[in-house]
């Protein structure tokens, strides 16, 4: 009895125990906010994607959030973020928390003079790495419109080996509205460059109301 | 590809080519005639006499399967008898030592009875009246001749004194036959008593009686197993079909219930091994312990049921004596309630999960939370955690269908493969027997494009005459 016993308890715990690599399964989502000029407006439309994200993302998976600002490879930019518990429930109580400080965030929100994207990107490529998750996106709520301030180097070549790229409401410029041709060459030049970079798909996403689940890779 | 005007010995002659060609091929199937029928025959049988050996050895092997099958079947179908009898006896030993046991007591009272009513019915025997002293007396006084008026007074006298006589001995008359009328009546308990005691023992003896035929009837059976003959045989397969039928149809069902109790556990068994591990690409680790979980308690049902002596797949449990047998009977009882708790306690921890989440998700779109509407909105709560704890139990009884499986199933797939083997040996000797005319067949497609020199040759052989019936000819002319 107690053999049969000691058999089945040994079963179990190794059936328990014995898990695959859990970070092939796991989903790891950078986003970086646009706050710059008037884009700062668009915070709304941001805290929408978040919730969505916050939804969508399952125990175990990993979300930050960061915010595009003048210089923005440095973790000060980092406005939340967290790794979900294996347990729902503590995982409920994360994105709560998350979506609280998110909240706090939009309402101390001031905008930025110029815009690092790449920066952002730098840095979400070295979060996202740490994660070992084994989808990595990075989501850009931004316009895509970059401009350096005095003494900021980003003409250089970066890696962005295995991440998804997401392009979020890119929104036409006055200048685009002018003449096309900017806003398409401007969308064509980062998808050239997140490409070089390794990036494993480039996506742009501008109807948010009825194409939200392009956002996350389907696993 | 090749073009067929390679095959012209003169390509701007087609058809001299052609004939030419044919002319050869036909002389080279000519020469070739003798040893194309031998290759013909002898391939033919070959795959004759490969073919009828196949069938044979396939035919013997059926027959063999079929013997092997039937020892199983016999063997089981005894064992199952036995078992029934064994089950009969145990019940009329019970109905021998709860009734019959009182039949000795029950024998007394009868007795006792009896001897109360015969007792009785002496008592209310018939008192014959006192003789006649007066007639008597009365003869007597009319004897006397003179005396005047003295005898009609004395006879006066006696009248008076008989009719009082006769009216006390009247009186006691009916106050005898009543004093008897109350005895019988007082016999009518007795009476019913001793025909209810007759009524429950005819009772006891029509069981005993109806179990006896039972017994005789299995004993039959038995007999009719141990003979091996074809109609047992054939009650014994078709009882496995339907065994297996109806045993499957209740694992189908059984399956239905470990499903939807699966369904129940799996959500918050990923609290307790997290929801984000996985075992292979898709097979989550909560869910496999939920798996886990169901077919733990469906061995622990196992295990009751055999510690129960409801099924017999163990024969280990089976043999162990009574005293061990009880513990393993508790211990899986015990670990199944066990089970059942955690199971309904994972029931109440999934709709707490599910409200959780229903409720993340109303913050999340900035939604109004709902109200709760009383008592009944916790039914479905309540409802999962009975089925939880019940499920487990129901599931214990899967041994029963599954022993049903497991012995019929033996049955009927080694009747399909005795089947199986006799239509396949059926289809090869039947090749065989077509390969044995078709050999003849190629022989006449083969002489049909060379037909021509074959009428030659009989032709010449005609002309030529045959030299042996040159011979038998002259020998049947000389004779």
């Amino acid at each position: 009895m107690k053999r049969i016993l000691l058999v089945c308890m040994l079963f179990v715990s190794t059936l328990l125990s014995s898990c695959g690599d859990n970070r092939v399964h796991s989903q790891a989502v950078y986003m970086l906010v646009d706050t710059s000029g008037t884009y700062a407006q668009e915070m709304g439309k941001a805290a929408k994607i978040i919730n969505y994200l916050l939804a969508t993302l399952n125990p175990g998976d990993s979300l930050a959030v960061a915010k595009v600002e003048t210089r923005s490879f440095t973790e000060k930019d980092i406005v939340a973020k967290v790794t979900f518990d294996k347990r729902p429930s503590q995982a409920t109580i994360q994105k709560r928390a998350f979506k609280s400080k998110i909240e706090e965030f939009s309402k101390e929100i001031k905008g930025s003079a110029f815009t690092d994207i790449t920066g952002g990107l730098i840095q979400g490529a070295e979060y996202l790495n740490e994660t070992k998750a084994g989808n990595r996106t990075i989501v850009i709520f931004s316009d895509m419109q970059e401009e350096l301030g005095k003494g900021t180097v980003r003409d250089f070549p970066i890696k962005l080996d295995g991440i998804r790229i997401v392009a979020l409401n890119v929104t036409k410029l006055n200048t685009d509205n002018a003449d096309p041709r900017i806003y398409l060459d401007r969308l064509a030049r980062w998808e050239e460059r997140v490409r070089k970079a390794g990036a494993t798909d480039w996506v742009m996403v501008n109807d948010l109301e009825n194409n939200m689940e392009s956002i996350l890779s389907t696993r | 590809m090749m073009d067929w005007h390679s095959w012209l010995f003169w390509p701007d002659r087609v058809a001299l080519s052609v004939l030419t060609l044919g002319i050869l091929v036909m002389l080279f199937l000519y020469a070739a005639r003798k040893p194309m029928h031998g290759v013909i025959h002898s391939v033919c049988h070959l795959v004759t006499q490969s073919a009828r050996f196949l069938s044979r050895w396939l035919f013997m092997t059926a027959e063999s399967l079929r013997l092997r099958n039937l020892s199983v079947l016999m063997s089981h179908g005894q064992e199952s008898a036995t078992t029934l009898i064994e089950r009969e006896f145990e019940r009329v030993v019970a109905i021998i030592n709860k009734d019959l046991q009182e039949f000795p007591v029950l024998q007394r009272k009868l007795l006792e009875e009896v001897t109360r009513i015969e007792e009785d019915y002496h008592k209310c025997g018939e008192v014959p009246p006192p003789p006649p002293e007066w007639v008597d007396a009365i003869e007597s006084v009319a004897q006397i001749k003179s005396g005047g008026d003295i005898p009609r007074k004395m006879l006066e006298d006696i009248n008076k004194s008989i009719l009082k006589i006769h009216e006390k001995t009247v009186a006691e008359y009916r106050r005898s036959y009543e004093d008897r009328h109350k005895i019988l009546k007082g016999m009518q308990p007795s009476w019913r008593s001793v025909d209810k005691l007759m009524g429950e023992m005819d009772k006891k003896m029509l069981t005993l009686e109806g179990n006896a035929k039972q017994i005789d009837g299995h004993i039959a059976k038995y007999e009719g197993m141990r003979a091996g003959d074809k109609k047992t045989e054939h009650a014994l397969t078709s009882s496995a079909f339907v065994q297996l039928a109806i045993s499957s149809l209740v694992m189908v069902i059984a399956m239905g219930g470990a499903f939807i109790n699966y369904k129940l556990i799996a959500l918050p068994m990923s609290e307790m091994v997290g929801a984000s591990d996985y075992i292979t690409n898709n097979l989550k680790t909560s869910d496999v312990a939920a798996l886990v979980i169901i077919l733990m308690e469906a061995s622990m049902g196992l295990f009751l049921l055999e510690s129960l002596r409801i099924t017999s797949l163990f024969p280990k449990i089976a043999s162990m004596d009574d005293r061990m047998r009880h513990r393993l009977m508790i211990a899986s009882l015990v670990f199944l309630i066990i089970l059942a708790g955690i199971e309904s306690s994972l029931a109440l921890m999934r709709d707490m999960l599910i409200a959780d989440k229903a409720s993340l998700m109303r913050d999340l779109a900035s939604a109004a939370p709902v109200v709760e509407d009383g008592w009944f909105t916790r039914i479905p709560m309540a409802g999962q955690m009975i089925m939880g704890f019940v499920l487990p139990f129901a599931l214990a009884f899967v041994a029963i269908p599954l022993e049903g499986v497991v012995h019929s199933l033996r049955t009927v797939l080694g009747v399909l493969l005795v089947q199986t083997l006799r239509g396949l040996g059926f289809v090869i000797r039947f090749t065989g027997v077509l390969f044995k005319r078709f050999a003849k067949v190629l022989e006449l497609i083969y002489d049909l494009p060379i037909v021509i020199p074959l009428l030659i040759e009989q032709w010449v052989v005609a002309l030529r005459g045959s030299p042996t019936a040159k011979v038998k000819v002259k020998e049947g002319s000389a004779s």
